[in-house]
């Protein structure tokens, strides 16, 4: 025995005679982990937020989180003299005072875009997969928990420095608030500390963004984690993988080694975005006042479809009984977002009531297998895309010599049109995808080359595929639709026939596919 | 699926294929040398970290060619740091790929339903408490407790109830009054007709009283909108016309859909745009909105001018300016 190994030893003495771990310890180091690309979207996550973390509590140390007005003295000579909030003088400050400051803001602004990115394409990859069914659902619903916190906390801090940018993203979040029926003005004027913008605004909002959210993501993270790793993590179909196995990498040392060692890459490359690319120059914008405004102003991308809904949202108004709905802001800013995020959250329940499956999943569907839930992907995504743009209309106004006229016709017919178009298309785009596989299956590759039969004529010479790959392509089950009878054995009627009529017309377009290939099929083909 | 027809079968895992690094020690010691290579990689970039934060003052500007003008300090500072972290990383995995064993491992899973017995064991034993505590008897606990329970969750309604003032009339009412003069901003200069050309626009806030100051509250409802046009290009009805003076209007800077500064001013088409979400509004027409989400004009000022030739408000805002709000009447 070396001396190292004695000294671990008896740290593991320790540490079992005092917890009792080394059964607990024993059993989760021989974890095994299954390896894929897709996977590492959910750690850039997750690192990305220890990056925020890091970062964010450097720029606290030096941050002022005060409305007060000062007169700056800074070395920022075009704004010396100049009144405005203690906030954005303590900003520039970081930025242009203390050294490494404004790489740490840059770092932790590229940390809060990739943050957002990582969570939407990992939840994307959650959802094309198929990875939330049972038992996932939980943890599918703290994903969309964590997007929503995302979101609002990526709009605190951009908020925070208090420039002319920012300002006015939070008069526009007050006049959200002031829309509310019955109590809107009233909670924008306890969310204000009195009339916009006062003092109390970015004070309070920096507890809620370095203490209160942080917080609750740490908390839906730990919970995330840890049912992650409970529930061992789903694999891709592949040969020797079933649902009752996990194929994959043990914890130490090799999955230890490339988690740890992505975490340092992710951390490296924030690190070098943070060094070369410049992000959120405020200095650039000035102070914040409501009389001022800088053209072109965008928040960050994952508002964007925010801003675009609302650019596109048509100047509807109702006036009743001397009381005003102004729809014009509550179906984009907060209706449409509402059933959006809702719809989101409960889709795990919803296709699973639509196919009656209420069996554990650990195998991954490949999404084409999945048409009606990818083509539902897909016209989810195109909506938020053509949302985004219109967010960026002016921009794209002047890049591509449009007019904004343009654009925002263009969105306003675009949101209703374009995701029903996206569905048709990417739900025949999986069943050809289907039947490519099944020919594959079948016929074997294509090689290009040419024989001529005796009779003269030429016949392209087909390879036949690997039994692994033939595996993949055809083990994935094929369910019929519920039978969902409308009425009983004496012909009664049932009740709820409206909603089983439904249900049944749902679950059959969700079974809609091409026959996969069987051993019986290519036995019949060697026959012939 | 039936039974009958058979499906393709299993291969099952493919063999595992040994990797160079496992069979040839020459192979494992250069891969060796080459992680050493990446830590070292990582070292030098902290070095250079350490270096620039001492060494390179913090106003020394150099040109490179996509970057554009650079703050030196900053860029080797930030590319030291990146080194020294991406290297690290990049070390690790390629130890993690190269020497690391590979082999891939199968483990079982278990499935989460319980076993039958113990599920009946917790569904006996959550009975056997809610009996034992006898809720289901003691209504009137059940109902007493209910209602301390709501209680309780209200209260924290109460204690923020601090956070701010009522409305009051705050949101229907703004600094203008009779009388009060239209200033410049910036400069707080009274403003006569004459300092505005024909197509000019001036940015003007209500007079202060000398050594007062403005809080951004105000100045959030108060920012007002001077355009000059020729009388002749107005299309107003008699009265918003009486509000006009020698074809200067006014009109509220806060934006009526959410309240951002209205600030671009088209010359040509006799335009306001608003940059936030893109309303437009007709200065001929009493800012009609003719595009956008607003749903309603900008609030127009009455101006006229006082006995010393200095542009004046006639009265108020007759209507709240800003964002809509359920209270507005209309
Ligand atoms: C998921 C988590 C987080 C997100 C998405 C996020 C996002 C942001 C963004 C976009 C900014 C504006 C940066 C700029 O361009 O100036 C910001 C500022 C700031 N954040 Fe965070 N942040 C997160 C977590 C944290 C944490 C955990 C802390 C502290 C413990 C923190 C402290 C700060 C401070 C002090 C500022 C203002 C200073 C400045 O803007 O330079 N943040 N945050
Ligand atoms: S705030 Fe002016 S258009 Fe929305």
């Amino acid at each position: 025995m070396t001396a190292r190994e004695r000294i671990a030893g008896s740290v593991a003495n320790y540490v079992d005679e005092r917890t009792g771990a080394a059964k607990w310890m024993k059993k989760n180091l021989t974890k095994v982990f299954p390896d894929h690309w897709s996977f590492l979207l959910g750690e850039i996550a997750l690192y990305s937020f220890v990056i925020l973390l890091l970062s964010g509590t450097f720029l606290t140390f030096w941050f002022d989180p005060s409305q007060r007005e000062v007169i700056y003295d800074g070395s920022y000579e075009p704004l010396q003299g100049l009144e405005m909030s203690a906030a954005y003088a303590s900003t520039l400050d970081i930025s242009f005072e203390i050294r490494g400051g404004l790489l740490m803001r840059q770092i932790h602004h590229w940390a809060a875009l990739i943050f957002m990115a990582a969570i939407v394409v990992h939840l994307m990859r959650v959802y094309f997969t198929g990875a939330f069914r049972k038992p996932r659902e939980f943890n599918w619903i703290i994903g969309v928990g964590l997007l929503t916190l995302g979101i609002v906390e990526g709009f605190l801090g951009y908020s925070l420095p208090d420039d002319l940018l920012s300002g006015t993203g939070i008069r526009i979040a007050e006049a959200i608030i002031q829309a509310l029926p019955l109590v809107g003005s009233y909670l924008a004027f306890f969310a204000f500390g009195g009339a916009f913008p006062g003092e109390a605004f970015i004070p309070r909002i920096y507890t809620v963004h370095v203490l209160l959210l942080p917080g609750a993501f740490l908390a839906l993270i730990t919970v995330h984690l840890m049912l992650v790793w409970y529930q061992k993590h789903t694999q891709y179909p592949g040969p020797g993988r079933t649902e009752k196995n996990v194929v994959g990498y043990p914890l130490l040392p090799v999955y230890m080694a490339k988690a740890g060692g992505f975490f340092f890459i992710v951390f490296g490359v924030t690190a070098f975005l943070g060094a070369v690319a410049s992000i959120n120059p405020i200095w650039l914008y000035g102070p914040y006042t409501p009389a001022q405004i800088s053209a072109g102003s965008q928040p960050d991308w994952y508002m964007g479809w925010l801003d675009g809904l609302v650019r596109m949202a048509p100047p509807l108004e109702s006036y009743i009984f001397g009381y005003t709905i102004p729809w014009n802001i509550l179906i984009p800013g907060l209706i449409v977002p509402g059933i959006l995020f809702t719809g989101m959250a409960l889709y795990p329940f919803i296709e699973s009531w639509i196919t009656g499956d209420k069996r554990e999943h650990h195998i991954l569907d490949r999404p084409r297998n999945a048409p009606n839930r990818t083509a539902l992907g897909v016209m989810s995504l195109t909506f938020m895309l053509v949302a985004l743009i219109n967010g960026g209309n002016d921009i794209i106004a002047t890049t591509f010599d449009l007019t904004i006229n343009q654009i925002m016709w263009f969105s306003r017919i675009g949101i209703f049109v374009l995701p029903p178009i996206a569905f048709v298309i990417t739900k025949r785009l999986c069943l050809s995808l289907q039947r490519a596989d099944r020919e594959l299956v079948l016929h074997g590759r294509e090689t290009g080359r040419l024989v001529m039969m005796p009779h003269g004529e030429f016949v392209e010479v087909h390879e036949p595929i690997s039994p692994e790959k033939a595996w993949l392509l055809t083990q994935h089950e094929q369910n019929p639709p519920l039978a969902l009878e409308e009425s009983d054995l004496r012909g009664v009627r049932r009740p709820g026939v409206l909603k089983n009529k439904l249900r049944a017309h749902m679950s059959k377009a969700h079974a809609v596919s091409v026959p996969k290939a069987t051993a019986d099929d290519l036995k019949e083909i060697e026959h012939h | 699926m039936s039974n009958e027809i058979e499906a393709i079968k299993d291969p099952g895992l493919p063999a595992h294929v040994h990797r160079r690094t496992d069979t040839d020690p020459k192979a494992a010691k250069k891969a060796e040398r080459q992680v050493a290579i990446l830590f070292l990689l990582s070292a030098l970039g902290t070095i250079t970290l350490i270096g620039s934060y001492i060494f390179i003052p913090q106003d020394v500007f150099i040109f490179f060619p996509v970057l554009g003008n650079t703050n030196a300090h900053q860029l080797f500072l930030g590319l030291g740091m990146a080194a020294s972290l991406f290297f690290i990383g990049m070390g690790a995995i390629h130890w993690a790929k190269t020497l690391m064993p590979d082999e891939e491992v199968i483990i079982q899973r278990h499935e989460f339903r319980s076993p039958d017995e113990d599920r009946a064991d917790f569904v006996k034993a959550a009975k056997d408490g809610a009996a034992a505590a006898g809720l289901g008897r003691r209504s009137l606990i059940k109902r007493s407790l209910g209602l301390s329970l709501g209680l309780v969750g209200l209260s924290p309604l109460i204690l923020l109830r601090d956070l701010g003032p009522l409305p009051g009339d705050s949101l229907t009412k703004t600094s203008w009054k009779t009388g009060t003069r239209l200033v410049t901003d910036p400069g707080d200069r009274p403003i006569r007709p004459e300092d505005l050309e024909v197509g000019a626009v001036a940015q003007t806030l209500p007079e202060i009283a000398k050594g007062e100051h403005r809080k951004l509250s105000d100045i959030a409802k108060d920012a007002v909108l001077l355009i000059r046009l020729r009388p002749e290009e107005f299309n107003l009805d008699a009265e918003r016309l009486s509000w006009t003076h020698e074809g200067i209007i006014a009109f509220s800077k806060i934006c009526s859909h959410m309240g951002c500064a209205v600030a671009l001013y088209e010359q040509q088409t006799k335009h306001l745009l608003c940059p936030c979400h893109q309303s437009t509004f007709d200065v001929t027409r009493a800012a009609k909105v003719i595009f956008g989400p607003s749903a309603r004009p900008l609030p127009q000022l009455a101006i006229k001018v006082d006995s010393e030739g200095y542009l004046v408000a006639q009265s108020p805002f007759n209507e709240p300016v800003g964002p809509s709000f359920w209270e507005r009447s209309s």
